[in-house]
């Protein structure tokens, strides 16, 4: 079973936490800063897996992490899960939301996390992989977006429509931290 | 507006802080408005609010007051309201909040309505999130579901059937039937929530357990299918068609093949056949690969096939890649137990793994190698593992000497290596041996008779060198003081013979009374060692007195005491002092109950000295001395 998955930058700040347990706000930041400070400290030729910090389950659960660019993307997960495999499926994560956004860096995880919640949700179901295919994941997510935009061209025919564009695109503020996310494919 | 927008613009004025102190302003400020929409009525903007709300939750502010908007949320017919309430829900609430109670009646609906993603969206706060009490109410409607629906539904409903039956195991019956005839599907999806649903009924129940193993052909034959196929793209991944299934399906076969030799049989030819046709160059195959292994060594296969698995993970153990390498020591970890010779043929391997720069795999290999020892090996496995100590990350350190002292305890080849190791360890890492180091060791010290001379020797020498350790010089003090006489002697077999005076003793035994990095115990060890010594020495009793006198006025308590009455063994039993210890320390009886090493920490055969002095009238306080042949009273400290 998936504890947790946690996103965060190089410095530390939550992109994305979801948990598959229940803990408090406090212990859920604590973990989040416990979690930073193990991962951090790893070089970048080690391997992917690191016993669990003590607050998420101490050594029977593992973090499963990499490292892309600005972010890290971690997976808590006890001895049910296949390590290779959840590294595998984090792969598949983070080519779904390339997919999805078209070249994603971490300011489309910012400012869209709720898309990338709901993607999520069609990926991982209460702490257990639901759905690995990456065709089938972006062809629902798609479907429930439409859902969504037919109801507000009905409903809101009087605002006039936004565009959806995303903020990097309209070209206002290209940071430096638009790196693009993906590194070269698994060997 | 969709809800994306305006938590855009929340999100970049967050942003735009420059302090911790103006996000959090701002975070307050947008928090107060939140919560003032909120007890209005319903103006279109709740779903935003509640986004917003979310974000900031993830930043780790509070936001508890959204738990009613989520249940309100839930409840409205707008798609785009329901799912960022179902999100919320299953970000804020959970079983012991009252308000999940109330989106029961939500779910309920919500599981039997047109829209397939309305459904999925209620399947999932239900697998997330479901009480045990809800679980049970909506049972009945996942199990329909799983029976009745499409492919997408179905998935999802297999995986909450998981969640249910985790929460009331009970339920595990009704879904049973269910789930296998789920196995039936042609979605890889379906199928794989399948074989997670009929794993996790399966661990649960033996009984339902049974009943499965009849599926173990259906299973090979699903397997044959993925592992023969060719190229598929839509599963494809590194070449390895639909890994994540086949890896599930390896594992459900481990279940149901343990302790049963006909399922066994039947999954033989597949095992073989998956790792002799997976290829194992990108991760994907390594992880079928592994998965078929631990399969092979847990159910009853032929020797053939322990064979290969075996030698699969030996050639794990040598990728460059670190994390085989990692997950290779992992799963031979799993089988040292059972197959301990096979794991033995790869012990070069696994020590050199010690020296390896990373963290998790150090931690690895120093558990298999500690797993490793053996009688046969426990010299030149020790000699590697004594060398890692003395380079090992600290937080590996304390299972290390632990590990250490266990290993030893075990084989030790003869006691004087036994005392070597022992004292090798406190003297790399003694900072972070555990307490029981020190009595044990004296014990050991004291049963191996004809290593004395060698031991005070050795130990003398490491205290004039360094005494910072504590362990090493508590142990080094009372040896000194039980077996002075043989230091003085100088002559000594095992090793070279250096000349010590009274004065040096007496020299080192005030440096550790004296030195600031020595722990109240310590101080305690060095003292009665001194007075031990009065008995043993001859030029230098005075020295020693007034040594003692001095520490009668101590500011620590516990030294206080014990200082003055050695005083008083000197005024008034001096006679008797010098009589009484000629016996010596008796030899320690093993296995001390609790009470006696008492508070503070001091083992009893230091007041080996107390014995020879008869008589209840010589205790001056703290109670009756402790008569070791006698009635054992409880006195902490003599």
């Amino acid at each position: 079973m998936i504890k947790a998955i946690l996103i965060f930058n190089n410095h530390g700040k939550p992109r994305l936490s979801k948990f598959y347990e229940h803990y408090s706000e406090d212990t859920e930041q604590q973990i989040i800063r416990e979690t930073f400070h193990l991962v951090s400290k790893r070089d970048e030729n080690v391997c992917n897996f690191l016993e669990g910090g003590m607050l998420i389950g101490g050594s029977e659960n593992k973090l499963i992490y990499r490292h892309y660019a600005t972010l890290y993307f971690v997976f808590c997960v006890d001895s049910s899960e296949s390590e290779l495999g959840i590294l595998d499926l984090i792969q598949v994560f983070v080519e779904t939301l390339d997919k999805c956004f078209e070249n994603v860096c971490e300011l489309d995880l910012i400012f869209h996390v709720d898309k990338v919640h709901n993607i999520l949700a069609e990926m991982v179901m209460g702490g257990m992989v639901l759905e690995t295919n990456m065709n089938e994941i972006i062809t629902q997510v798609d479907a429930q977006n439409k859902m969504e935009k037919s109801e507000f061209s009905s409903f809101f025919s009087l605002y006039r429509r936004l565009s959806f564009s995303l903020p990097g695109r309209t070209g206002r503020h290209r940071l430096v931290l638009q790196v693009p996310l993906l590194v070269p494919c698994l060997p | 507006m969709s809800p994306s927008v305006r938590l855009q613009e929340m999100i970049r004025v967050i942003r735009g802080a420059r302090t911790q102190g103006e996000e959090r302003g701002v975070i307050q400020r947008e928090c107060a408005a939140i919560r003032a929409q909120f007890r209005q009525a319903d103006n279109g903007t709740r779903s935003h609010n509640l986004a917003k709300l979310l974000y900031v939750h993830m930043l780790g502010y509070p936001a508890h007051f959204g738990q009613m908007e989520c249940v309100r949320l839930i409840a409205s017919p707008r798609y785009n309201e329901k799912r960022v309430g179902y999100l919320g829900a299953m970000m804020l609430l959970d079983e012991k909040q009252d308000a999940s109670l109330l989106i029961t009646n939500s779910i309920k609906n919500d599981l039997s309505h047109n829209s397939q993603y309305v459904q999925s969206l209620a399947l999932c706060t239900l697998a997330c999130m479901g009480s045990a009490e809800m679980c049970r109410d909506l049972a009945p409607e996942i199990d329909r579901l799983l029976r009745a629906s499409n492919s997408y539904i179905k998935k999802k409903a297999a995986l909450c059937a998981v969640h249910i039956v985790r929460k009331v195991p009970d339920l595990g019956e009704l879904f049973t039937p269910a789930a296998r005839s789920l196995l039936c599907e042609k979605n890889h999806g379906v199928l794989h929530g399948a074989v997670v649903l009929i794993t996790e009924l399966c661990e649960r129940n033996p009984d339902t357990l049974e009943q499965f193993r009849k599926v173990v052909p259906e299973l090979v034959q699903i397997m044959k299918g993925l592992v023969m196929s060719g190229y598929s793209p839509e599963h494809n991944v590194a070449g390895i068609s639909d890994p994540f299934l086949q890896v599930r399906i390896l594992r459900l076969l481990r279940i149901l093949g343990r302790n049963n030799d006909t399922a066994s049989d039947a999954m033989n030819d597949l095992l073989a056949q998956v790792a002799t046709n997976t290829d194992s160059s990108k991760t994907a195959g390594s992880a079928v690969l592994y998965e078929t292994v631990l399969t092979v060594m847990d159910i009853k296969s032929e020797s053939g096939l322990r064979v290969l698995a075996v030698n699969i993970l030996g050639r794990f153990l040598l990728n460059n890649d670190r994390n085989i390498r990692y997950i290779s020591m992992t799963s031979l970890q799993k089988i040292v137990q059972t197959d301990h010779n096979a794991v033995q043929r790869h012990r070069g391997t696994i020590v050199d793994c010690l020296k390896d720069q990373d963290a998790s795999v150090k931690r690895r290999a120093l558990e298999l190698s500690l797993a490793l020892v053996s009688a046969v090996n426990i010299r030149s496995l020790m000699k590697e593992l004594l060398l890692f100590l003395s380079s090992c990350p600290p937080e590996l350190r304390a299972h290390t000497t632990s590990g250490i002292f266990n290993a030893a305890e075990r084989y030790a080849p003869s006691q004087r290596w036994h005392i070597d190791t022992i004292l090798h360890v406190l003297t790399t890492a003694g900072g972070d041996v555990r307490d029981e180091t020190v009595p044990n060791l004296i014990q050991l010290i004291t049963t191996a008779t004809e290593l004395h001379c060698y031991t005070v020797h050795k130990l003398y020498r490491a205290l004039i060198t360094d005494i910072s350790v504590q362990s090493l010089v508590q142990v080094a003090c009372w040896c000194i003081g039980e077996y002075g006489d043989l230091l003085l002697r100088g002559e000594c077999e095992e090793t070279e013979p250096v000349q010590v005076t009274e004065d040096d003793v007496l020299d080192a035994l005030e440096t550790v009374l004296q030195s600031h990095m020595s722990s109240p115990a310590t101080r305690g060890f060095a003292l009665t060692a001194t007075m031990k010594l009065s008995t043993r020495i001859t030029h230098n009793v005075d020295r020693i007195r007034s040594i003692v006198s001095i520490y009668g006025s101590c500011i620590d308590v516990e030294l206080q005491q014990r200082a003055v009455e050695y005083n008083a063994l000197f005024k008034k039993y001096d006679h008797m002092r010098y009589r009484g210890s000629v016996c010596g320390a008796p030899s320690v009886i093993a296995k001390l109950p609790e009470y006696l090493l008492g508070g503070s920490g001091e083992p009893v055969p230091s007041s080996g000295l107390s014995h020879t002095v008869p008589g209840p009238a010589t205790s001056t306080s703290g109670g009756d001395l402790l008569d070791l042949l006698g009635g054992l009273d409880v006195s902490p400290g003599e």
